[in-house]
């Protein structure tokens, strides 16, 4: 068990990078507490499989350190850093039995026998495996045998930390569900520092106390799902998490406020200050769909917007609209009256967020 | 088991049949009619299992027997284990594997009476780079006069000539085991030895059954690399099932035992390699009896 530092470290499979693109990861600080649920959240490519190659000892990182406790643990093995992994697809040793699988990490460590089959007892009844144990593990289906690999990622007590790499890609939904119930019980029995790779914001964030989000080699917001969703630290989170993803308006600061096209769009007094004082030019202003304001009625601070569709998504609705000459969406509840062609939206302030640079700008609680 | 019964298949397998018993069965049934019948001329006799029985109790069918099985299984001792083992050792990438991949092969491309001539040379005490060489280290060596030395260089040619494809079967195997498996077996703090039992060798299995299967039917049949090395000698000591049969059907024109002499020997052939083939199938199987899965 081990608190998990990457510090300064960043990677590359080019010999010569030339370029911040060229970087699998970019240079990066981060800290992993012992004994935390952590997801690892980002698009395919985003280089979430690489960091965790990387925790493991897999791949050497071309720049910095990962630190386990105070130990750099740079030029460690797989083998030397007692890591548990699991990965996106299934492998298991064919010629073995469940059993003999699932007792294979512990056997190479020499643990006495006496011990090793009570313990993969145990694994197996979390992960219901024990009518199967007899078998060869090569007859199983692909089902059962991620569960096999993801046992043997559990069957050791004293690892550093376990790894998923989308461990439950290849795994039915039903079962995908109770699986992901399953590693949150054992994280909290066990108190073993857990880092799930997935791109699935509903897989991460039922797993995770606490979901990093990568995106093109960077950790662009660490923090829990709430706060990933109320206040996105930058616009790919905003657009990521969240179902649609949050609204982005380019606008152009003026001297009173900010303008999208031809529309004048309220912010407050702090937020226009701030992306005055920047100078830059790549200013946005977002807003989650659930944070759009539709009224029933014509009001004095609701902007009139034509409608170009409501989708029915069961408990739930959405409606896009024409913002300007960009499409823009909004969350009506169930029971909210679906308004025809035209709609009467704002922007509540306490939920629109100014972006610089993609960033988030903190302007702090009034 | 409520399987749907389709009889009408059959007859797609028909044609298939037809061309099959053209290949195969018809030149076979051949050898059974001059294996069961004493034939001179225009007269047959029915002569049962006479040739049969005669050639079972022939001491020089049974001697080729004997060393053609020492051979064969020699060989696959040799050629399996070598050849995984050089699988193992071949680089992965790079023009280093395309130029290791070539000289490898080479051997595979050369007709088997020019193995058989090139080794005749090759070992010659007189001009031989092999045979000089070790006449000059003070051994007396002659595969003309010592049987064991022309066992050995029967052998050592051999796997000469054969353990590329073993190896080469093995490359491609080992090529196919996805990285994700060395990746888990690294985490799993397997030793080196337990990736080749445990991962490695399972995963060759499928290739080495075909690359077993192959090698022993070819060596089982060995005729010509022998037969141009050694002729056979000294004395019967390399004289292996085929070049017994050859001089009993084509020198001495002993058809009857000839023909029952090629049906034992197709027979031998048929069932080791069954044997073999659902013994290695076997190991694959679960132990325990399991009821349909679940």
């Amino acid at each position: 068990m081990a608190e998990i530092t990457l510090s300064s470290l960043a990677h590359t499979y080019e010999t010569n990078p030339s370029s911040p693109e060229d970087y699998a990861i970019r240079k990066m600080d981060h800290v992993w507490h012992q004994g935390g649920a952590y997801a690892l959240l980002g698009p395919s490519g985003c280089g979430k499989s690489t960091m965790l190659n990387i925790i493991s000892g897999l791949l050497q990182p071309s720049e910095g350190d990962v630190i386990f406790d105070s130990r750099i643990v740079n030029d460690l093995s797989p083998e030397e850093r007692n890591i548990a992994q699991v990965f996106q697809f299934p492998v298991v040793y064919d010629t073995m039995t469940v059993f003999e699988n699932l007792a294979f990490p512990l056997r190479n460590i020499k643990t006495p026998e006496h011990k090793i089959a009570p313990r993969v007892h145990e694994v197996a009844d979390i992960l219901e495996l024990t009518s199967v144990l007899k078998r060869k593990a090569k007859n199983l289906n692909a089902d059962e045998k991620q569960k096999v690999s993801m046992g043997r990622g559990l069957v050791r007590d004293d690892v550093s930390a376990i790894l998923f790499d989308e461990p439950l890609t290849v795994i039915d939904p039903q079962l995908k569900w109770k699986l992901r119930r399953k590693l949150k019980q054992i994280h909290e029995q066990f108190n073993i520092t857990m880092i799930y790779v997935t791109h699935d914001q509903l897989e991460a964030s039922t797993f995770a106390e606490k979901i990093a989000v990568m995106y093109e080699g960077k950790m662009v917001q660490f923090g829990s799902p709430r706060e990933l969703f109320e206040r996105p630290a930058h616009t790919f989170v905003g657009f990521f998490i969240g179902s649609p993803g949050m609204n982005f308006l380019d606008v152009t600061i003026t001297d009173t406020g900010a303008r999208y096209g031809d529309i004048d769009i309220p912010v407050s007094s702090r937020q226009h200050a701030i992306a005055r004082a920047s100078g830059s030019d790549n200013i946005k202003v977002g807003i989650r769909p659930e944070f759009v304001h539709v009224w029933d009625d014509r009001n004095e601070e609701a902007f009139e917007v034509p409608i170009k569709d409501v989708e029915d998504l069961g408990t739930y609705r959405i409606m896009s609209f024409y913002f300007g000459d960009s499409l823009m969406r909004a969350r009506l509840h169930e029971d909210q009256r679906v308004p025809q062609k035209k709609a009467y939206v704002s922007f509540p302030e306490q939920w629109l967020t100014l972006y610089i640079d993609e960033y988030r700008v903190e302007v702090g609680d009034e | 088991m409520s399987k749907v019964q389709n009889n009408k298949a059959w007859f797609l397998v028909l044609p298939m049949l037809i061309l099959v018993s053209f290949s195969a069965i018809i030149p076979l049934m051949t050898v059974v009619n001059y294996s069961l019948q004493d034939i001179l001329g225009n007269s047959a006799f029915f002569v049962g299992t006479e040739w049969f029985e005669k050639t079972l109790n022939d001491p020089r069918f049974q001697g080729a027997l004997l060393r053609q099985f020492g051979f064969s299984f020699t060989i696959l001792a040799i050629e399996v284990p070598l050849g995984i083992g050089i699988a193992l050792l071949m680089p992965k990438k790079g023009w280093q594997a395309s130029a290791v991949l070539i000289l490898i092969t080479l051997p595979l491309l050369v007709p088997w009476n020019v193995v058989g001539s090139i080794w005749q040379i090759f070992t010659r005490g007189d001009i031989g780079l092999m045979g000089h060489g070790i006449r000059e280290l003070g051994y007396a060596y002659s595969i003309t006069s010592n049987a064991t030395d022309a066992w050995a260089t029967i052998i050592l040619m051999d796997v000469w000539h054969w353990t590329p494809l073993i190896a080469l079967l093995s490359y491609s195997g080992l090529r196919s085991i996805p990285e994700a498996y060395y990746q888990a077996a690294r985490i799993d703090r397997a030793s080196k030895w337990a990736v080749f039992r445990y991962i490695q060798l399972p995963k060759l299995t499928n290739v080495l059954v075909i690359g077993i299967l192959l090698r022993f039917m070819h060596s089982f049949m060995i005729y010509a690399e022998p037969f141009v090395l050694t002729g056979g000698g000294p004395g019967s000591s390399t004289t292996f099932l085929s070049q017994s049969l050859t001089t009993m059907a084509i020198a001495q024109q002993d058809l009857g035992p000839s023909a029952a002499f090629s049906i034992i020997y197709f027979l031998i052939i048929l069932a080791v390699s069954y044997v073999f083939y659902i013994g290695i199938m076997n190991m694959q199987k679960d132990k325990i009896t399991t009821n349909g899965g679940a």
